[in-house]
């Protein structure tokens, strides 16, 4: 090795360990939780009494509650050392140059427009879009649409906050979403009128919530009656984050004759352990969709639901998770059936390569109430090579006779016939691979915004650089 | 040009069965060849072998292209050269777009001379009436779904695209009404010249009968037995393939 790269593995060692906060933050409650954070919290938000009484009781059951026994390993998660909270400041988090080459680097390779860039790596805390941004927000005003963070939400539209906060994911749910229910900050709310149609989708702040993603975000969404909405939220660049754990809650009431569809893109920087409660409600003749790609993170455990509550229902869960290296995707859907003619869709993708993780786990629910209903569920898994691994693992709970439930399941290798076709018309063995792998998730891609398209393509693409099919 | 094979023999890697037992075989260049022989004699064997199968293993015998060594060059390599295999059972890849195939493949096959959109979508429509072929195959995912004559089609849609200077079809022709061998066996017309050959393997005249070969060889058993004019052909389909296995078994 010459000095050079002696030099150059010191400086990557340097970006990867030397991060530290230029200026301080305007508050903070330290290290460590107990209920005088909790406390200092609302009294810092100003918030009404019954959100700290909701936060205390959700505290209290945190403590009691154990962690997952199931699924991925958590135990280098050290809840002690997270810093329960921190107002945010218009200071950067970081210079540029102490952003890692690696997130740099799939920033230039998917092509991140450069003040987008810093700003998603925290190193700018401006949006050069904001003017864009407020235009969007008169509109769906006009309209009738509440479209803010939960924490305004909760200041401007308490009645409405208070109506459903909680409703769908109780806090004792799981040790995460009591976690997040007694320390949650940030978020989005968004409130659609009887009738009223979000036309085009709303993407959350044009990504500016990517970079400024909370721990503990908490996300409600109220669709009335006949009305529709379209959001999308998240990003294909790599979010960098100092923070280990992100624990988001989020909860989407779809009111009869309703329609909402969710589309989140999750890239985590591998230093994340991505652990959310998402469940959403459909009630009679309501449509619920969740279009959910998960890309990053050190491990992510996440399980989005339909709880088909009104009669004919449908409930839709299209995902694809990718895990490079040394990642843990632990993730799938759950749809429980509560009503007579209700029908659900899981298609799940994943591909695996480099020592990667993909398991799908999922539920499909049939209660006695559930008459003449239907559920289709396809598991596809491409493993790329034999150190990563892949496993499905469904449950299923028929409680009535007259309902259909399907479940496919296929874990396959890049098939050797396929690459020998493209080959065969001059494409390099990792040109076909991508275009069989690009292939694969293509039904997932359809459904995004052109944007977010292009990036996923052009992020597979870059990850799966030297890959050997 | 020419495709020279030496004394090839070949081997199925799983089980070491031979079923290439010395071919030699030389297609100048310009010149359109056919391949005749009774099923299970291993002219598809042939085929993949010159474009590079994995399931087969070379133990013998050499193929060059213009000179070049082909054994020693991948898959991709060998189709950079300017070989083309037509297949029999074109694999069907979802999830990839038709035409957007086609325009990695050019773009991979000579990357010094990048096509332009504009240009490849005329060249794509031009190709597409000549071979009748519907507007909507180039937009549906790559031969997924496909009927065996539209795979068929699809695969010389592919050749006139890329124009490779060596073109082997392998049972172009199985599958096919007689329509859709017409239109197969013009596609394969467009492109004969002095710089394109071809190596037709068929089981049967009849497509012949459109494209007409300049050498018909017969194979048998791994070997091949008999070289001669077109009208071999014709002599085969009167007499069958039964002479030329006894032939072989005092050769």
């Amino acid at each position: 090795m010459t000095n050079k790269n002696v030099l150059d593995d010191l400086q990557q060692e340097d970006y990867q360990y030397g991060f530290q906060d230029q200026l301080d933050p305007l508050f903070t409650t330290g290290t460590g939780l107990n209920e005088n954070v909790i406390r200092e919290i609302s009294k810092q938000k100003d918030e009404p009494d019954w959100m700290l009484e909701i936060r205390l009781t959700a505290y209290h059951q945190f403590l009691a509650m154990k962690m997952p026994t199931f699924g991925p390993n958590l135990s280098e998660l050290n809840l002690e050392q997270i810093n329960y909270f921190q107002r945010s400041t218009n200071a950067v988090a970081r210079k540029w140059s102490d952003v890692p080459d690696q997130i740099k680097t799939t920033f230039e390779k998917i092509g991140v427009p450069q003040a987008e860039r810093e700003y998603l790596a925290g190193a700018s805390a401006q949006y050069e879009s904001e003017a864009v941004y407020a235009n969007l927000k008169q509109d769906l005003k006009q309209r009738g649409i509440i479209f803010m963070d939960t924490d305004s939400a909760l200041r401007e539209y308490p009645e409405l906050v208070h109506e459903y906060f909680a409703q769908l994911v109780p806090s004792d749910n799981n040790i995460f979403a009591a976690l997040n229910t007694a320390v949650w900050s940030g978020g989005t709310f968004i409130y659609v009128p009887k009738g009223v149609h979000a036309d085009v989708p709303i993407q959350s702040f044009f990504r500016i919530n990517a970079g400024n993603t909370g721990q503990f975000e908490r996300t409600l969404i109220i669709v009335d009656e006949g009305g529709s909405v379209n959001y999308v939220e998240g990003c294909t660049a790599p979010t960098y984050s100092d923070d280990s754990l992100h624990a988001a809650v989020v909860e989407v009431f779809v009111k009869r004759d309703a329609f909402c569809r969710y589309t989140t893109i999750q890239n985590w920087s591998d230093n994340v352990y991505s652990l959310e409660t998402k469940r959403a409600s459909a009630a009679e003749k309501a449509v619920m969709e969740w279009v959910d790609g998960n890309l990053g993170s050190k491990v992510t455990m996440k399980y989005p639901s339909i709880y088909l509550t009104g009669a004919y229902a449908k409930g839709t869960m299209l995902s694809i998770a990718f895990a490079n290296g040394q990642v843990d995707q632990d993730t799938g859907a759950q749809m429980i059936h509560q009503a007579p003619h209700t029908s659900s869709t899981i298609i799940s993708k994943s591909i695996c390569r480099a020592g990667g993780i993909c398991d799908y786990r999922g539920k499909v629910a049939m209660n006695a109430d559930s008459h003449g209903s239907s559920s289709h569920v396809e598991c596809d898994t491409i493993i790329m090579d034999d150190q990563s691994t892949s496993d499905t693992i469904p449950y299923n709970q028929v409680e009535v006779g007259d309902v259909t439930l399907e479940h496919e399941a296929k874990v396959s290798k890049v098939s050797e016939e396929e690459l020998y076709y493209l080959m065969s018309r001059g494409l390099s063995e990792s040109e076909a691979t991508k275009m069989i792998v690009m292939g694969f998730i293509e039904p997932f891609t359809q459904q995004l915004p052109m944007e977010y398209a292009v990036e996923l393509n052009r992020l597979i693409d870059f990850q799966m650089e030297g890959s050997i099919g | 040009m020419t495709l020279e094979i030496r004394n090839l023999h070949a081997v199925i890697k799983a089980t070491d069965q031979e079923i290439l037992s010395g071919i030699d075989l030389t297609i100048p260049n310009g010149e359109i060849h056919a391949i005749m022989g009774p099923n299970g004699t291993g002219k598809s064997t042939l085929a993949q072998t010159i474009m590079g199968y994995p399931a087969y293993q070379i133990t013998a015998g050499t193929i060059r292209f213009d000179g070049q060594d082909v054994l020693q060059r991948s898959v991709d390599q060998r189709a950079k050269l300017g070989l083309f295999l037509g297949m029999q059972y074109p694999a069907e890849i979802s999830g990839v777009n038709n035409a957007d195939f086609l325009r990695a493949a050019m773009h991979a096959t000579t990357p010094d001379n990048p096509i332009s959109v504009l240009e490849f979508m005329q060249q794509l429509e031009n190709n597409m009436n000549y071979l009748e072929m519907d507007d909507e195959i180039a937009e549906r995912y790559l031969n997924v779904g496909f009927s065996g004559g539209e795979k068929k089609r699809n695969e010389i849609l592919q050749m006139m695209m890329l124009q490779p200077k060596l073109a082997i079809l392998d049972e172009i022709d199985s599958g096919l009404d007689i329509d859709a061998l017409k239109v197969v066996a013009k596609g394969i017309n467009h492109l004969r010249s002095e710089k394109f050959s071809s190596l037709l393997i068929t089981h049967y005249e009849r497509l012949l009968e459109y494209v007409v070969p300049d050498v018909v060889h017969i194979m048998v058993a791994g070997k091949i037995v008999k070289s001669g004019g077109p009208q071999l052909a014709q002599q085969l389909e009167q007499t069958g393939y039964h002479k030329f296995e006894v032939t072989r078994e005092f050769s």
